[in-house]
């Protein structure tokens, strides 16, 4: 791999840059190799990426049913923070925090991440009190600065915004500085790139449709590129997550939603924090092409046709409205959807399963991509050593039996 | 946008009238009941891309709830119900096979 750089790309200057390489081969499947992960999502492909550079495993294949980063990775809306309440979920989205901060270079390859901050507004005494719970949890934990900051300073931060709307006052909010965003599909790139270096085998459009196990034990997937073997399975799939379990012959605690996002037309610079209104289910950020960045909560019944339902996008905008008044003539140019993957806590599951050498990555629902780079960290531990690492532990699928939830509802509402 | 008919009232409501209630069907398992029983009712979901069963409220209607069948990979409605049943009506099952041959079944 050639490796980016400011001197690369005056080099390639030279030659009207028809000298870049492709940045990751698409390879016919092996027949065999030690590592399948199902899924080329962010998650998917984190895991790849740190099995191989952590645990040295790089007789991998990843494989995907459309384009990698192709799901709700390529969908969503960016927002990353850690500074959630429970120690396990606080622990997990902090290491990816960590890890975000340098990936552009450990990548070489550049994420955009931009830690400009972010802001949870509180506007009901009942978030107040959730919100302060939170920051003196995270004070408790020790990693994460976090703070409650009064409405004064929200509308220093944000002078766009009106804090004394009637209906959704602003009475404060939860401020992680380091929060922000990064490019959604380059944090999938830069993955594929380097798994791609490493020998990895990155097969798009192909599915798996089945899981073939003996006693109990993973043998490989029939793919619609036929039998591929391995000696371990990693399911990484999101909101399919159900299908592939089933496939191998399990049930998970996991229900398919749509939720949508959109942006506007571009405008000049208005925004510059990441704001997330939870009792509105609204959040906004703005892009660097100036669109301003909008979703909301997710559509309320199962389904798997990556839209939704238009009354929910005009609920999110009309309460956004509020807080945001010049917002209220701006055209609406794009909106989609994904189907996220809502476990019964709304915390992700990264766990063994009842089939041996299996292992699953799922219900991140609707705040996964902050997660990546901690989740594929963690994942990948458990993938090599076949037993969780500190950061997997209290993720396992058995929590829901044993009543060991990771309840982060309370403290972020739907969306997080 | 998705429309279902109240099998009460009749009414063929559009969704910002009804309230989703999640999967049908479901065999409830309370105290007393083996482990593995009680989780499955309390937290394993069909979730299938296909035909789904399903509770719905007519909230803003006559307030009763009702079942549809619907396909999660469509959103085709195959049909509505009333609540006091134990499984999909046999027709309903019939005209759903018919439909999707490749359907497992209930
Ligand atoms: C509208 C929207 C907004 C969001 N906003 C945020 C946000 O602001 N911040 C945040 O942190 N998170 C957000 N999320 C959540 C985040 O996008 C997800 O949690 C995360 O991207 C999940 O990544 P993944 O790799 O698990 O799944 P995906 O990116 O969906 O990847 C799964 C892949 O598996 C493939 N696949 C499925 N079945 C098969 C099969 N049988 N064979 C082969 N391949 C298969 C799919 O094609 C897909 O590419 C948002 C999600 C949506 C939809
Ligand atoms: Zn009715």
């Amino acid at each position: 791999m050639k490796r980016y750089s400011v001197f690369a790309i005056a080099r390639q200057a030279m030659s009207y840059h028809q000298g870049w390489e492709r940045a990751w081969r698409a390879p016919e499947p092996k027949k065999e190799y030690d590592v399948i992960i199902v899924g080329a999502g962010g998650h998917g492909l984190a895991t790849a990426y740190y099995l191989g550079k952590n645990h040295g495993i790089r007789n991998v294949a990843i494989i995907e049913k459309g384009w990698l980063g192709g799901g709700n990775t390529g969908r969503n809306t960016t927002i990353i923070r850690s500074n959630y309440l429970q120690d396990s979920s606080a622990a997990i989205y902090d290491k990816a925090l960590q890890l975000y901060q340098g990936l552009s270079q450990d990548l070489n390859y550049n994420v955009m991440f931009s830690p400009r901050g972010l802001l949870m507004l509180a506007q009901t005494h009942h978030e107040v009190r959730g919100y302060l719970r939170t920051v003196h949890a995270n004070q408790l934990q020790g990693i994460i600065k976090t703070e409650w900051i009064g409405p004064a300073k929200v509308k220093e931060l944000v002078p766009i915004m009106n804090i004394d709307g009637p209906r959704y006052p602003v009475l404060g909010a939860l401020y992680q500085a380091q929060g922000g965003t990064a490019r959604h599909d380059a944090v999938a790139w830069g993955y594929a790139r380097a798994c791609s270096d490493m020998g990895m085998d990155i097969i798009q459009q192909t599915e798996v449709k089945g899981v073939r196990t003996e006693g109990g034990v993973v043998r490989g997937v029939e793919t619609t590129k036929g039998y591929i073997g391995c000696k371990k399975l990693g399911i990484v799939v999101a909101g399919h997550s159900g299908q592939v379990a089933d496939m191998a012959g399990f049930r998970l605690p996991v229900e398919a939603v749509a939720l949508q996002a959109l942006v506007s037309e571009p405008i000049k610079p208005t925004i510059d924090v990441v704001v997330m209104a939870n009792t509105v289910h609204g959040y906004m950020s703005q892009s660097d092409k100036g669109e301003l960045v909008i979703g909301g909560g997710t559509d309320s019944f199962n389904n798997f046709t990556q839209r939704g339902s238009f009354h929910h996008i005009e609920e999110t905008l009309r309460a956004l409205i509020e807080t945001f008044p010049i917002i209220s003539r701006l055209k609406m140019l794009r909106q989609w959807g994904g189907i996220v993957d809502m476990t019964g806590d709304r915390s992700p599951i990264i766990s063994k399963t009842p089939v041996g050498n299996c292992f699953i990555n799922c219900g991140w629902g609707t705040g996964g991509f902050k997660a990546i780079p901690g989740s594929g960290w963690a994942m990948a531990e458990l993938v090599a050593k076949g037993e969780p690492g500190p950061l997997a532990a209290d993720f396992n699928m058995w929590r829901f039996r044993e009543g060991q939830f990771i309840d982060e509802s309370v403290a972020a509402g739907v969306a997080h | 946008m998705l429309i279902l008919e109240c099998p009460y009232c009749g009414v063929k409501a559009e969704e910002t009238e009804l309230s989703a209630g999640g999967e049908a069907h479901l065999k409830r398992f309370g105290p007393g009941s083996a482990d593995d029983d009680f989780e499955n009712y309390m937290f394993a979901r069909k979730n299938p891309k296909g035909v789904h069963f399903e509770r719905w409220r007519h909230s803003y209607g006559c307030g009763k709830w009702f079942l549809a069948a619907r396909c999660t990979a469509t959103l085709e409605v195959f049909g509505t119900y009333p609540a006091q049943t134990g499984e999909p009506p046999a027709d309903l099952q019939a005209k759903i096979k018919a439909k999707r041959p490749d359907w497992k079944g209930y």
